[in-house]
């Protein structure tokens, strides 16, 4: 216990200061949500490349619940739906339940490259599409993967931050 | 009732209400300094319950009206109790007295409630979660009941009002070898009827490692803003409830204005001190093991047993 | 004029005739005269009760009735506490019965037994004499026995269930009997005015033989381990009003034995048969709740409850007179008033569950939680009735049990000082007892309400269910009713109860009771069970009022799906049963449940690595029983394998055994003289 506390003296601080908040003010969900957004992962059929970079964000050093996002485990609890990869055929049933059981108001991020296009596996006979076919998108993240400022900076759109 | 413990009562569950998700920011952010992280503000708890106030209540099909009435009879017991304690002024305690027995049971009422309510899904997360919740509420009761008995033992009584006076009269009751173990064992059962670390973790997305969330996991919208308005008074009632038993000073004795002006403040720092005290330690702490959680709960009952004899002993 | 006379004579009558009745009317009215005959009878009970309680007292000795002694009948304020409560069951069950029996117990017989069961158990509190005493509780059990087996034909475990209550009945009887007979012998006749004044020329190995006796008959009539094995096998097969009946109304016989015989004729008595009664209680009430949390089996767990109960009571009528000993008979009268309140709420409340629980069994034709489920909208009032019925087992406040477990605490906790030693060290293992039976009560019936009522059916049976006939429902409506006017009200018995174990000891009512508060005479402590619930209640609205202003108005509540992972349909496999909630109980209490499992695993035929079927049962046998009868049944029956070997038929053994004996008498003789 007394090595810990010596090493949270030693390290201090990690998170990296904050980049200038996104422009445009508080447009769209951003003014239903209000400073607050519950964020539910759903991995379609991803390579876990866009996972790790999403647990980079979460994690101390970008730190995206400073600015009001936190991650939940029950739909039901959240706002947003965080989905990775292409749409898998056996995932596809699974995604549309998830985005039913989001109460409204509801937001729908595809992070990744497969997520917005299917990316590298455009085409293959396990996919059925890219997640604008199976649920409403109404935010992307481009990159293979992308880095984790990109994906703190679509949730500050959320949040406001 | 009179105005006073009128007046004394709203200023309670005003200042529980609006200090608890407070509270629980403290604790978030005190754990995110320690981790390295910048946290995301002591509003942050308050802006939650105000988004999910907005949303759209959800009723899953299946359940009955047990599920949506949990969370208001889990907020109703906590309210109850924090209107006749005296966590501000010994003026909110009623005439009939704040029998600690009662409070005891009603909080487990609202505890029976919520559990309940995740039997009621019908799914296996939330059997699971009411499960465990009922498992550790009924270990913990041994613990509470004797620990309340060790503490009634000088006063004589097991009002709340009574044993908070006899403190206040005679100082030295409060470092009585009776006390102090009465105290580390309450603190014990404190943390394993609140579910913090080391029995629960609050903030887990683990399933089978979950024991509260588990059953609020099909809550949505108001309803689950209720859930965790009310878990987050509950915190507070319970660290509030330790520290009048056990440090009762700053407590007003009437219901002058600058009298509860004074109890206001100094309830709020001690339940805060209390609370991050709570969050700092839980840094250095895991959760255990579920099937451990009994082992720990009997050694706080060991502690409670001794509490009763060294009182006995040792008046 | 009265009213007690009056009352249980028309009992009597009553009884007698709508037996007769039974016998001679046809089918299809015979189940509503006997239900109507019942609870006339029990309502005649509760006015004597009641009257009694008010101070009526009355004696009667009729010297004809029975050979030799005659019958006395005596009532008092303590019989009345017991009168009432017997009554009142009486009345719920008859109403019950109506709708109940009305498929498949209609016998002639069955009937009969009915009416003439409640007028046993009404005669026992009033029995002045040893005679009259006897005469009526073998009465009682017999009926009781009768009604036992009314499904024998139905199920095979009837039969034995039966014959296990026969035997452990008549044992404890001929217990009592010894015991009550050492005490007349030393009495000029059998009534207890002369068994009190020979009481205090007892010594004191002789009264604490005859209150030993007592204790074992009288204990295990009130389900105390360890002689309890008859209740979780006989409760459950019986009729559910039947269980009702002796569930809340003769079990409290043996509590009224223990306090009349070891209180009140034998005058208090020595330390230690009190520290016994409370010790007994005490491992009774942990044992049955943990039997009862474990349990699958709905009617089993409310029988295991009942012995909980009652250990609960025993822990009051044993501090009692724990603290009588010490001479502290205040106190001594809050511990009986605590433990006699707790009697009446555990009459109102059993009462409730288990005609809940025979609703459930005559829609479903199952007891088995683990194949219930879903009755909610089928069976809505009987599940609410299952509910406030659970709130009250499980004595949280709102029910009725809290304000008697309040009571009880209470004494414990002012009595850590009242004896000697023995005392201190007790009251805090009682507390500790008294906290953890409330925890696994709370984890009970959360289970048993949850698993059987909640969520969805878990078996055809249980989707098919359909709400029960309105006589049904007004008798779970009377026991309902007099559970929520005892939560909220307890003034209107606890004067009445107070006084009564005040009488017992000498003392006065040590309880005050108003219309809001309860409060302790003598000792600081107050109680106000009104004003929690009103608190509680609104609270509730005013929460609810706010959640409504402080929400989205353009936001409706809409029914949605259950989240389900995103996978296929949730069937009732998925959900959580009886076995599965109580699992880490079962696993924390291992060493005392112990649980059996059976595996039995069948492989193809062609290979031993491949699986065909695995078979797997949970038993969770009364721990108890094995420990302590096995050994007992076991030495019996060597000693009937014994006897053929003994008795062979060999004329030379005979007449060596008849002059073993003469040679043996004539040394004895000749030794002693």
């Amino acid at each position: 216990m007394r090595g810990l506390w010596r090493k949270i003296r030693q390290v201090g601080r990690v998170a990296e200061p904050a980049p200038s908040p996104p422009a445009g003010g508080r447009v769209g969900p951003a003014v239903e949500l209000a400073g607050s957004v519950q964020v539910r992962h759903v991995d379609a059929g991803s390579c876990n490349g866009c996972e790790v970079e999403i647990g980079s964000a979460f994690g101390p050093v970008y730190d995206a619940e400073r600015y009001g996002a936190r991650l939940v485990a029950s739909p039901r609890h959240a706002d947003a739906l965080l989905v990775t990869g292409p749409v898998t055929r056996n995932m596809q049933r699974a995604l549309r339940r998830t985005y039913e059981a989001v109460p409204a108001p509801k937001v729908v991020v595809a992070v990744g490259d497969c997520a917005r296009n299917c990316g590298v596996f455009a085409g293959a006979y396990g996919v059925a599409g890219a997640v604008a076919d199976v649920v409403p998108v109404d935010l992307d993240v481009p990159g293979c993967p992308p880095r984790p400022e990109a994906i703190v900076e679509a949730l500050r759109t959320l949040t406001d931050r | 009732m009179s105005v006073a413990g009128a007046v004394s009562a709203l200023l309670q569950i005003a200042l529980v209400a609006v200090g608890s998700p407070l509270l629980v920011g403290v604790m978030r952010q005190i754990r995110a300094r320690l981790e390295g992280r910048a946290g995301a503000g002591v509003l942050q708890p308050w802006r939650d319950l105000r988004k999910l106030a907005r949303k759209q209540p959800i009723t899953p099909r299946g359940t009955s009206e047990v599920f949506r009435t949990a969370p208001l009879l889990m907020l109703a017991t906590t309210v109850a109790v924090v209107a006749v304690a005296p966590f501000v002024t010994i003026a909110a305690v009623p005439d009939a007295g704040t029998d600690l027995f009662v409070v005891v049971a009603l909080l487990t009422l609202g505890a029976a409630a919520l559990a309940l309510a995740g039997l009621d899904t019908g799914t296996a997360f939330g059997g699971m979660g009411a499960s465990r919740e009922i498992t550790i509420l009924a270990l913990v009761e041994p613990t509470l009941l004797v620990a309340i008995f060790a503490l009634s033992v000088p006063v004589g009584s097991t009002n709340l009002a009574d044993i908070v006076t006899s403190i206040l009269h005679d100082p030295s009751r409060a470092i009585t070898p009776a006390n102090l173990l009465a105290g580390v064992a309450l603190g014990l059962a404190v943390v394993a009827e609140t579910g913090r670390l080391p029995v629960d973790n609050p903030s887990t997305h683990l399933e089978l490692t979950m024991v509260h969330e588990a059953m609020v996991l099909e809550y949505a919208g108001p309803d689950l803003a209720l859930v965790e308005l009310a878990s987050a008074m509950r915190l507070s009632v319970f660290l509030g409830l330790w520290a009048t038993l056990f440090a009762p000073w700053g407590i007003a004795a009437d219901a002058g204005v600058g009298a509860l002006a004074l109890g206001t403040l100094v309830f709020t720092v001690k339940v805060t001190a209390l609370g991050a005290a709570l969050a700092a330690g839980e840094v250095f702490l895991a959760k255990l093991r579920l099937f451990r959680v009994p082992e720990l709960l009997a050694g706080s009952f060991v502690l409670a047993l001794l509490a009763v004899v060294a009182s006995f002993f040792f008046g | 004029m009265n009213i007690v006379a009056t009352a249980i004579v028309g009992t009597m009558v009553v009884a007698v005739a709508t037996a007769t009745a039974a016998l001679l009317v046809p089918r299809p009215a015979r189940s509503a005269v006997v239900g109507v005959g019942t609870a006339l009878c029990g309502a005649a009970g509760m006015a004597a009760g009641i009257a009694a309680l008010a101070g009526q007292v009355w004696s009667a000795a009729v010297a004809g009735l029975l050979p030799l002694a005659g019958v006395v009948l005596t009532v008092d304020t303590l019989s009345g506490v017991f009168l009432s409560v017997i009554g009142a069951v009486g009345i719920a069950v008859g109403i019950y019965g109506i709708g109940y029996a009305r498929h498949g117990l209609d016998g002639r017989w069955v009937q009969a037994m009915e009416p003439l069961f409640v007028a046993a158990m009404l005669l026992v509190p009033a029995a002045g004499s040893v005679g009259t005493f006897l005469v009526c509780w073998e009465l009682m059990a017999l009926t009781s026995l009768l009604l036992v087996l009314a499904e024998h034909s139905h199920r095979a475990e009837v039969a034995s269930a039966a014959r296990w209550y026969a035997v452990m009945t008549h044992l404890g009887f001929v217990a009592i009997l010894i015991g009550l007979l050492v005490l007349t012998g030393h009495a000029d006749n059998d009534s207890f005015p002369a068994l009190r004044v020979a009481a205090s020329t007892l010594s004191p190995t002789t009264a604490g033989l005859v209150f030993a006796l007592t204790l074992i008959g009288f204990a295990s009539k009130a389900g105390i381990l360890p002689l309890h094995a008859w209740l979780p096998r006989a409760h459950p097969e019986a009729p559910s009003h039947v269980s009702a009946l002796m569930s809340a109304a003769m079990v409290t016989l043996g509590v009224y034995g223990i306090v009349r015989v070891g209180l009140d004729l034998l005058g208090g008595g020595a330390q230690w048969w009190w520290l016994l009664v409370l010790a007994l209680g005490a491992v009774s009430a942990v044992y049955g709740i943990l039997q009862a949390a474990v349990g699958t089996d709905l009617k089993r767990l409310l029988a295991y409850s009942t012995t909980e109960n009652m250990g609960l009571v025993l822990i009051g009528v044993g501090a009692g007179g724990l603290f009588a000993a010490a001479g502290n008979t205040l106190l001594a009268g809050l511990a009986l008033t605590a433990a006699l309140l707790h009697v009446i709420n555990h009459a109102a409340f059993k009462t409730l569950l288990f005609l809940a629980a025979g609703s459930v069994l005559h829609a479903t034709g199952s007891r088995d939680l683990d194949s219930l489920g879903g009755l909610r909208p089928l069976m809505p009032g009987t599940t609410a009735a299952f509910g406030l019925g659970a709130l009250a087992g499980s004595a949280l406040p709102l029910g009725p049990a809290f304000v008697s477990e309040w009571l009880l605490l209470q004494a414990l906790v002012h009595g850590l000082a009242a004896g000697g030693v023995a005392t201190a060290v007790m009251m805090p293992i009682a507390v500790a007892t008294v906290a953890l039976t409330a925890g696994l009560a709370v984890a009970t019936f959360v289970k048993a309400f949850g698993v059987g009522f909640l969520a969805r059916p878990r078996s055809e049976q249980a989707a098919n269910a359909r709400e029960s006939p309105p006589t049904m429902l007004a008798g779970m409506g009377v026991a309902g009713v007099a559970c929520v006017v005892l939560a909220l009200t307890p003034v209107l018995v606890l004067p009445a109860v107070g006084g009564a174990s005040g009488r017992v000891f000498g003392t006065t009512d040590p309880v005050s009771a108003g219309l809001l508060t309860v409060r302790l005479q003598g000792f600081a402590g107050s109680l106000a069970p009104l004003l929690v619930a009103v608190t509680v209640v609104a609270a509730t609205m005013a929460v609810a009022v706010l959640a409504r202003l402080f929400a989205a108005r353009h936001r409706t509540r809409v029914s949605a799906r259950l989240w389900d992972c995103g996978a296929g349909p949730l069937s009732a496999r998925m959900e959580y049963t009886a076995t599965s909630f109580a699992e880490p109980l079962q696993r924390v209490f291992d060493d005392v449940v112990r649980p059996e499992h059976d595996v039995d695993i069948t492989h193809y035929r062609e290979s031993r690595y491949l699986v065909n079927e695995v078979s797997y049962r949970l038993r969770v046998p009364d721990r108890v029983e094995h420990r302590l009868y096995r050994p007992v049944l076991a030495g019996v029956r060597a000693w009937g394998r014994a006897g053929p070997r003994l008795a062979n038929g060999s004329v030379h053994l005979y007449l060596g055994y008849g002059f073993a004996v003469v040679c043996g008498a004539l040394i004895l003789l000749v030794v002693t003289r």
